[in-house]
């Protein structure tokens, strides 16, 4: 399969090379986003990720037809997870493989982010005291 | 109609569906907007505010049908 798109519970990082793996290709480029302990000097406990998860689909898939018209590409995957994720759990895994690496290197970052932009996804960062919708406020 | 609500709009308008009554329907998503936020002034604080339409992004001349299924779209977040 060309392109792997999915919204998960867990993520298995193991997966993604043999996914991405292909006899054509000798590039392979992947970025993990993953939950970082402290925003702006504040300890963060957990991150909690939902989505409206039809149109995020939707979205990915178009991000990942996009790239795929741009660069010569194997494979991609574009993986995001939801519910709760603590300090270190990866969140989203997104990847390309072509023949050389300038290609996919490109793609790798328009992958994450396009869907930084425009899918459907929301975190809410829970601190001690507080939790905070990212982005939601100038 | 009934309308979805994500992240900081389902905080907001404490639901994540609500249904607007035949007398009260907005034709577009334009008066969609302009209904929500005059019930709920918070949404004016946002970055921004999307509206999906059949799971697409729709611009404000989008006229709504009853059977589409409308969605509010506060700032994404994802990654």
């Amino acid at each position: 399969m060309k392109k792997i798109i999915e919204i998960v519970d867990v993520i298995d990082t193991a997966r993604v090379y043999t996914e991405l793996s292909d006899a054509k290709s000798g590039g392979i480029c992947v970025f993990v986003g993953a939950v970082r302990e402290f925003t702006n000097h504040e300890e963060v406990i957990a991150l909690e990720f939902e989505t409206y998860k039809s149109m995020a689909l939707k979205e990915m898939e178009k991000i990942a037809d996009a790239a795929l018209e741009k660069w010569s590409l194997n494979k991609v995957v574009m993986r995001h997870a939801v519910g709760e994720k603590g300090v270190e759990e990866p969140v989203v895994v997104v990847g390309a493989s072509s023949a050389h690496r300038d290609a996919c290197f490109e793609a790798c970052r328009f992958l994450i982010d396009t869907l930084k932009e425009t899918v459907p996804i929301w975190k809410k960062e829970k601190f001690k005291n507080k939790t905070v919708w990212v982005s939601a406020h100038p | 109609m009934n309308v979805l609500f994500f992240g900081i709009t389902k905080d907001i308008v404490g639901s994540s569906e609500i249904s607007f009554s035949d007398d009260f329907k907005p034709i577009n998503v334009a008066e969609l907007k302009k209904q929500l936020i005059s019930s709920y002034p918070e949404f004016l604080k946002l970055n921004s505010l999307a509206v999906a339409v059949n799971s697409e992004y729709a611009d404000d001349s989008v006229p709504l049908n009853g059977n589409d299924e409308i969605a509010i779209i506060p700032p994404v977040s994802g990654g």
